[in-house]
């Protein structure tokens, strides 16, 4: 396998809780705990989860809109887990971010040519002012967004327009490396499909790889290449999405695989059967101990709440953190199933 | 199976508002119909009107700017749109119930959910009773045996606390609660779940299947999420552009639909088994203020013919209790 | 791989054209409010009889230092439709005189305050810490002494003269534009586009200038337009006090002070510039609420 292009270890964020007339530090909230994962060049991992997950504060933490707590981001083979003004004015012409909410990823008081034109500003990537417009001309053409549009403002567009001016913004210094926080999560579902379409062939144009985040485990399934599963703020299953879908672990995942909503009788088919009792999901705050899933697991036992258990290797390329993974896993996954302990 | 009562009948409703532009012709003769104790979906995308259509069976339209140039919302045997608006605020709570999408606005964050409970409790009883208000225990028993009816646990201490304390699962249950407290007819879910994480919505579903069916209530489910509709829906009514362009089971259009657009979106919809996504429907949603002549959805459409520019088509019954409102269907040569 | 050479050109929608539609967008909810559009028309009108007040008064000589103590006193009539004060000079000229006083008052403190405020809510806001926490408690210092007092202590500490008044008012008219960038940009900071310009690499002054500064500029004008009646009324009081322009100048305030010595008989004198100076602040206060209703951002689909 090839080197990783980017390679999350042992990533933490942890915030402050402050209460009190001194505001004094009360408590922190695990949003990432430990959180260690890889992309390997041209692919997609996609990052899944639902509230409290910590999926969009390891987006965020990537991309250095938070400072990690601790752990280690390394991009191209370059630790990117500091960045001093150099490392920065480079690590951030590679890896770019596009958000979630179209109406509010794009400022409403500027134009879409003013939006585009700040990273040619800030790269000085146009000598002149013309040729800026020439480049977000084309900018917004391999969106597939006419240039019509140059001039409205993002209260004329609508949001899956949006979504394309902020790609073509993420484009625009040219990166390696994009990180998707539910970019298409508030569209419908046919702008939704359009978009897709976008990506993958922005993807395979330009030699892309992409962290996507989402709660839409259809979404995942197909489009990604691997698939990382997390719940209050810990990695719990991570594989290929044949895998995963097909053979899954941990009883989180096999959760949210049978609650994801299906449109036809052959997804209910594929579907495993939900581990959990009714509940609610803990909240990063105050995480349950051990296996934070051990309160609406069904197949839970004592050990789960005492102990995190470790990261096990069900199947090559295969890992999961479950005390049963062993007794869980599917015994038609891969030939021979090795049991790897690697982190604990 | 006796064929059940019309509870809302929605008979070729148009309705067009007045804006900067010009007139926005949004709806175009929409028809719609709930019987006592179906499940009904309305499904489609933002714009397509299923909001004003909602709104409309509600009486919640504000009349400038809206207009209503023809049709009838027939709701329990009134038509809503010429109701007073002392008809309309007796008829709020009791023949017809809601839900919004996002339990945190629908709910006041200052008042606790008991208060919020009591209140809605004391004014469907005075109504009821024609003006006595329920005793405290009462009322407070009223509110608890709700709370139960959602699964709520320990509904005594949920009472006292404040929206903003309780998770959106549970916000939502409250909300349930309170919607379905002075058994109204019909229960109207705006976009049920969709805030909502996956495995709570995937809960909050199988609550609203079993609640409505053991207290025999309609519900009419807005949405915008397919899967939603295949989960809780027993017919649906898809629409595009102000129109309601097929209708039938949901789960055999969902299998196999007729319609271009519905074929269009129903491909749109990610799978859990993986297959290649289709690319979208090509083009936008109309202008409301200029919209295309005879069927809104020819200027997206592969298979459109001459006629589909010139005459906009009618409902056409292409298997029992299935409507398709297309010209490939009106005998003209398929594909 | 240079943009540049894969360049596209089209015709296109110029800058002119989008501007004009969104203008043509904003002036149409401003003319849905007939009561905004009324107001606005009062500020018009003052301020062009402000602006042209030599050409437009009937006795444009009577204001300063005029006296014509035989016309003293005369009450409202065909020649002098406000009547005459205690000098005998013309009380409707004198009052569109001293709607310019008012007006300059205004422009004065508020082009002064309002970039001082703007300038120290932004930092506060965006940086945070120590800055903020600085910022903002002198911000606290000062919004907690009720204005007019200030101004006058202020006036009463040096000779009093208009020059005075408008400082006197303008040193803590900026702390009301601090406190309102300063919540904007608080709010703002955590917005989407502003994290995205951060996650592009763009300098905090950047952020500060082009993300930020433009999302404040409706709520700024508005309170402007509002702000412009409010300063009047302030230096309105202080003249009346004493404290700002001082006689012969034709200040309202002045002249309300003047005149009510000799109520109620002779009416005239306070009754009008007192009408005019709730005529000015109304219709400010009205176009300032229509502004606030078209300048809203549109929500978008």
């Amino acid at each position: 396998m090839s080197e990783p292009i980017l390679a999350v270890e042992n990533l933490s964020k942890h915030f402050p809780l402050r209460s009190g007339l001194l505001h004094r530090v009360s408590g922190y909230v695990k949003a990432v705990d430990d959180v260690t994962f890889t992309v390997h060049p041209g692919e997609i991992l996609g990052l899944v989860g639902e509230s409290g997950s910590g999926k969009s504060t390891v987006a965020k933490t990537i991309v250095h809109l938070y400072g990690a707590t601790s752990g280690r981001v390394r991009f191209k083979g370059r630790d990117v887990s500091q960045l001093d003004r150099q490392t920065a004015r480079w690590y951030r012409r590679e890896v770019q971010m596009v958000f979630q909410d179209p109406k509010s990823s794009l400022n409403p008081r500027r134009s879409v040519s003013s939006t585009l034109e700040d990273p040619l500003i800030i790269y000085r990537l146009a000598r002149s002012r013309r040729e800026r417009e020439v480049i977000v001309r084309t900018l917004l053409q391999q969106v597939e967004m006419s240039s019509r549009y140059m001039y409205k403002h993002p209260s004329a567009l609508s949001g899956g327009q949006r979504q394309r001016v902020a790609i073509a913004r993420a484009l625009a210094v040219n990166p390696s490396f994009l990180v998707l926080d539910e970019p298409t999560s508030a569209l419908d579902v046919s702008v939704q499909a359009k978009l897709i379409g976008l990506f993958i062939r922005l993807q395979e144009e330009l030699g892309l790889s992409y962290l996507f985040i989402t709660h839409n485990l259809s979404l995942v399934r197909t489009i990604a290449t691997r698939a990382a599963v997390m719940y209050v703020g810990k990695l719990y299953e991570l594989g290929t999405v044949e895998h995963l879908f097909r053979y899954p672990v941990h009883p989180y995942t096999r959760t949210l695989i049978a609650a994801a909503p299906v449109i036809t009788q052959a997804e209910e088919r594929v579907k495993p059967t939900m581990m959990s009792k009714e509940g609610e999901i803990p909240s990063p705050v105050n995480p349950p101990s051990g296996c934070a899933f051990h309160p609406r697991c069904s197949g839970a036992h004592s050990r789960c709440s005492e102990d995190l258990p470790p990261v096990v290797e069900v199947a090559p390329g295969h890992l999961v953190r479950c005390w049963r993974a062993e007794e869980l896993v599917d015994p038609s996954e891969g030939t021979e199933t090795r049991v790897n302990s690697l982190v604990s | 199976m006796a064929e059940r009562s019309l509870l809302l009948d929605i008979r070729d409703l148009q309705v067009q508002f007045r804006v900067y532009e010009g007139l926005s012709r949004v709806l175009d003769g929409v028809c719609l119909q709930v019987r006592e104790a179906e499940r009904v979906g309305l499904a489609g995308e933002t714009g397509c009107g299923k909001t004003v259509t909602m709104k409309a069976a509600m009486g919640i339209l504000k009349s400038p700017p809206a207009q209503f140039p023809t049709g009838e919302v027939v709701l329990a045997g009134k038509d809503v749109l010429k109701m007073s608006p002392s008809e309309i605020l007796a008829m709020k709570g009791k023949t017809i119930a809601m839900i919004f999408q996002d339990p945190l606005s629908s709910l006041n964050p200052v008042f606790t959910v008991g208060q919020q409970m009591f209140d809605v409790i004391r004014y469907g009883h005075r109504r009821a009773s024609g003006g006595r208000h329920p005793t405290r225990a009462k009322t407070k028993q009223t509110a608890i045996a709700a709370l139960e009816s959602v699964r709520l646990p320990d509904p005594e201490r949920t009472l006292k606390m404040y929206p903003l304390e309780l998770s959106g699962g549970m916000r939502q249950r409250a909300l349930i609660a309170m919607a379905l407290v002075n058994r109204p007819r019909l229960l109207v879910a705006d976009e049920p779940g969709t805030a909502l994480d996956v495995t709570i919505q995937a809960q909050i579903l199988e609550l609203l299947k079993a609640l409505v069916r053991d207290a025999g209530i309609a519900v009419l489910i807005i949405t915008h999420d397919l899967g939603v509709i295949r989960e809780i829906a027993e017919r649906v009514y898809i629409m595009y552009a102000g129109q309601v362009v097929e209708t039938g089971p949901a789960a055999a259009i969902l299998d196999a639909p007729q319609h271009p657009y519905a074929e269009g979106l129903v491909a749109s919809v990610p799978r859990l088994t993986g297959e290649v996504l289709a690319h979208g429907i090509p083009g936008t949603i109309p202008d409301y203020t200029e919209t295309p002549s005879g069927c809104r959805f020819h200027p997206r459409c592969d298979h459109r013919m001459d006629v589909c520019v010139q005459r906009k088509p009618l409902p056409v019954e292409t298997s029992p209790g299935r409507h398709v409102s297309c010209h490939l269907f009106n005998g003209e040569t398929r594909r | 791989m240079s943009f540049a050479r894969h360049a596209v050109e089209e015709p296109a929608d110029t800058r002119w054209a989008a501007f004009k539609d969104r203008f043509g967008r904003a002036w149409y909810k401003f003319g849905r409010n007939r009561i905004s559009l009324a107001g606005g028309a009062m500020v018009l009108v003052f301020v062009f009889l402000a602006s042209f007040a030599h050409f437009v008064t009937p006795y444009p000589h009577h204001a300063g230092a005029y006296t014509d103590f035989p016309n003293a006193f005369k009450p409202p009539s065909a020649a002098h439709w406000f009547g005459t004060d205690s000098l005998g000079a013309d009380v409707l000229s004198r009052i569109i005189f001293g709607s310019q006083i008012s007006f300059m008052l205004a422009g004065v403190v508020l082009g002064i305050s309002v970039p001082i405020g703007v300038v120290l809510g932004l930092l506060a806001g965006y940086v945070g810490g120590k800055t903020e926490t600085v910022i903002m408690r002198i911000t606290d210092i000062f919004l907690s002494l009720p204005a007019l007092l200030m101004a006058l202590a202020i006036c009463a500490a040096f000779t009093p003269s208009i020059d005075k008044a408008m400082l006197a008012v303008a040193s803590i008219w900026w702390t009301w534009h601090c406190r309102l960038v300063h919540g904007i940009t608080r709010s703002i900071k955590t917005e989407e586009f502003v994290q995205a310009s951060r996650v592009l690499g763009a300098s905090p002054l950047r952020i500060i200038f082009k993300d930020i500064l433009p999302n404040c500029a409706s709520p700024i004008i508005v309170k402007i337009t509002l702000d412009a009646g409010f300063v009047i009324l302030v230096g309105a009081g202080l003249s009346f006090l004493g404290l700002g322009a001082q006689p012969p100048t034709e200040d309202l305030g002045t002249m309300i002070s003047i005149g009510s010595k000799y109520l109620p008989e002779r009416w005239w004198m306070t009754v009008f510039p007192s009408l005019a100076i709730f005529a000015i602040i109304l219709g400010f206060n009205l176009l300032g609420d229509g502004l606030r209703d078209a300048l809203a951002v549109e929500e978008g689909v």
